[in-house]
């Protein structure tokens, strides 16, 4: 497998790694919003309700830098990464 | 000043918010002496509206990638703030509040499906879209794919998303021009047009891109400031984000001790148009599983479909900076949604909680009717009351108001001063302008590189082709606001079928484009004309009574149209002959972030 094809596998299994953490914040967690709702959260919202408004979304931001940062690591190692202000 | 403008950033635009600030000091002084309401109301917006016509002229260029793609050169972090100001709507300003108010949980998919969407914009497409080195979003599909049809079908899939998008933002420009300016819509409509074709004329995307950082500055200002000056004023928290747990648990108990009397219907046609009541519960889960996920799903794919968005990180100087940047957009988007609930909280706590001095529930009428807000809001057509049950008391069921009105009122009920509203007014405009200029460039850049330059003339001179996008820029922007000035859809909805129509067409022949080499030309004209059609069949078949199926509604009819085009583009693909070999070896290439890009610096 030449060197491109190896870091295109990586990068795809960042992907289903990233997609996988995104279905748990924007569509798994809501398959239980009614009884997650019942038990209280962070900062004393209900919990359903705290991912809505906060939650989720700061899960979101932190995922996107955490995926940028991984996805330059694997560029590195394939020696794919670009010059600065190429 | 040393340097070249791009090094200088952070100091000018440090000069430039310390200037907005120190603008909203004189203008609170101003008031304390005397100023009317109505002087600060047209100084905000007329002051706000001057700086971006300034920027947008000292932007002016006649270059070719300057104008479609800001030269690339735009830093991460900026372009965040900008994609933030051209992402957050007039809707997202004004509107989202309002909607969490009456709606609570269900309407928050919201929130989720317009931040999520931009996990799926960092993973899947902007960092290879930036690779690929084009102008526009189908400069992409018409180069990936090859063909003028190609190209051509990717233009129509966008002008109908983004054309639906904008009207409601000329809207909303016209809305907050004729009450801060005091003149009718029907003109203020114009007066909006011509300050968003200010910021984007002379200088295409580097002039919108330099004016949305800016709008950006100010309408962050404007929606975050009274949020925590509400919050400290009402003894709720210092820092709303994390205080108001007890009153969200208060609005809780309250719902439960006045319950939701249902109005009868001939009652509720006495309400004015476009006014709603509360009526249902602020934090429990008031949604199935399925009506919330499909809408954010929607939502969600919308968002990595919006050609205004995606051309944002086209500006970017490289690759990683691309990736680095969506997270930055995000964090600058997180700041205002996750203020939009704890805003809508404090608003409808003041106003129902009778230990308030603000509560108006279990007043008498002619105490409601006797407070000044009051009068002002109801006069504004957004805040009503009627005695129903003829008690003399007013009841939670018989109060009604505006989904504008919680973020255009609240500052008001709360007691702060005028100049809040005034600086309200300034962020819902820089919100609805900038979107507005992403739009109308997003449209006139793919009709002037893509149809006239890619497929008319191939010829034209530099000066010629940038000629064409400007005229089509006014264009296009008198057709949007001489739509608006109809008034014809809600702004809200409106700008949710523009994420339908936009995932319907774009969303796999997008994706596939990169990460299914074996996707062709046919399979993606297929799937781009067959989602949209399929799309907007469903939402006419909704709209006139059809029942629809697996709970897909008019809002959400973007699933369907989507999974047509996968479908459509996948089976095509597959029966006809796959893609040749320098195509593929393209697709390769955009997979490698170094190197060049597929297409030249200039085009």
């Amino acid at each position: 497998m030449s060197n491109q094809q190896k870091h295109w596998e990586k990068t795809r299994g960042l992907l289903f790694i990233t997609l996988a953490i995104w279905f748990v914040f924007s569509i798994g967690i809501f398959l239980f919003g009614a009884e997650m709702n019942e038990v209280t959260g962070p900062f004393g919202y209900p919990w359903t309700y705290w991912f809505t408004c906060q939650g989720s979304l700061g899960a979101f931001v932190i995922l996107i830098f955490w995926f940028a940062n991984r996805q330059e690591k694997i560029d590195e190692e394939f020696g794919f990464s670009e010059r600065e202000d190429e | 000043m040393k340097g070249n403008f791009i090094d200088n950033l952070p100091k000018i635009y440090g000069i430039y918010t310390g200037g907005f600030v120190g603008f909203i000091i004189i203008m609170a002084i101003a008031e304390q002496m005397g100023m009317t309401a109505k002087t600060i109301g047209i100084a905000f917006v007329a002051f706000t509206v001057f700086i971006y016509a300034l920027i947008g002229y000292l932007s002016r260029t006649a270059q070719a990638d300057a104008y479609y793609v800001a030269g690339r050169q735009v830093p991460t972090v900026f372009n965040g703030m900008a994609t933030a100001a051209d992402w957050m709507s007039g809707a997202s300003f004004v509107a989202m509040a309002g909607g969490i108010y009456f709606k609570g949980y269900g309407y928050m998919a919201l929130l989720v499906g317009w931040t999520g969407g931009y996990v799926l914009v960092a993973s899947l497409l902007a960092p290879y879209l930036r690779k690929f080195g084009c102008y526009t979003v189908p400069d992409f599909i018409g180069t990936r794919y090859g063909g003028n049809l190609a190209r051509f079908s990717a233009v129509v899939v966008l002008t109908v998303a983004s054309f639906t998008y904008v009207t409601a933002q000329i809207n909303a420009t016209g809305t907050i021009a004729s009450v801060a300016l005091d003149i009718p819509f029907q003109y203020a409509v114009y007066v909006g047009l011509i300050s968003i074709l200010l910021c984007s004329m002379l200088g295409g995307m580097r002039g919108v891109t330099w004016t949305q950082v800016a709008q950006y500055i100010v309408l962050i200002i404007a929606y975050l400031l009274p949020v925590f000056w509400i919050s400290n004023k009402m003894g709720a928290g210092f820092f709303p984000h994390f205080m108001l747990a007890d009153e969200v648990a208060r609005i809780g108990e309250l719902e439960q001790q006045f319950g939701f009397v249902k109005n009868a219907a001939a009652d509720l046609k006495t309400v004015p148009k476009g006014l709603a009541g509360i009526t249902k519960a602020h934090s429990a889960v008031n949604a199935t599983p399925w009506a919330f996920i499909s809408l954010a799903l929607a939502m969600m794919m919308g968002t990595a479909s919006l050609p205004h968005v995606m051309m944002r990180y086209f500006t970017t100087p490289s690759v990683k900076a691309a990736r680095k940047s969506v997270g930055w957009s995000l964090f600058f988007i997180f700041l205002l949604y996750s203020s939009a609930p704890m805003l809508a909280t404090l608003s409808k706590l003041s106003l129902i909680d009778p230990n308030l001095p603000t509560g108006i529930i279990g007043k008498t009428f002619a105490e409601v009717e006797a407070i000044d807000w009051y009068q002002n809001w109801n006069q504004a057509n957004l805040m009503f009351i009627s005695d129903f049950n003829g008690n003399g008391t007013l009841e939670l069921n018989e109060f009604f108001m505006g989904g504008k009105a919680v973020v255009l009122a609240t500052p008001e009920i709360a007691g702060l001063p005028y100049v809040i509203s005034g600086l309200v007014a300034a962020g819902g405009m820089a919100a609805a302008m900038s979107t507005a200029d992403g739009l109308i460039l997003a449209i006139a850049n793919a009709i002037s590189h893509d149809v006239y330059y890619k497929i008319i003339d191939p010829k034209a001179e530099t000066a010629k082709r940038l000629l064409v996008a400007r005229v089509l820029l006014v264009i296009i922007g008198f057709a949007g606001a001489t739509i608006a000035a109809m008034e014809i859809q809600g702004i809200l909805g409106s700008v949710i079928w523009a994420f339908d129509f936009a995932m319907s067409g774009l969303f796999f022949p997008l994706v596939l484009g990169v990460w299914w080499k074996r996707a062709n030309r046919q399979g993606a004209i297929a799937g781009m004309l067959g989602g949209l059609i399929a799309g907007a069949w469903y939402l006419v078949w909704v709209r006139t009574g059809g029942s629809g199926f697996l709970g897909i509604t008019q809002l959400t009819f973007g699933i369907f149209g989507s999974a047509v085009s996968l479908v459509l583009m996948v089976i095509v693909s597959l029966m006809t002959a796959e893609p040749d070999k320098a195509t593929q070896k393209m697709v390769d290439d955009v997979r490698v972030p170094s190197g060049k890009s597929i297409l030249g610096k200039s085009h």
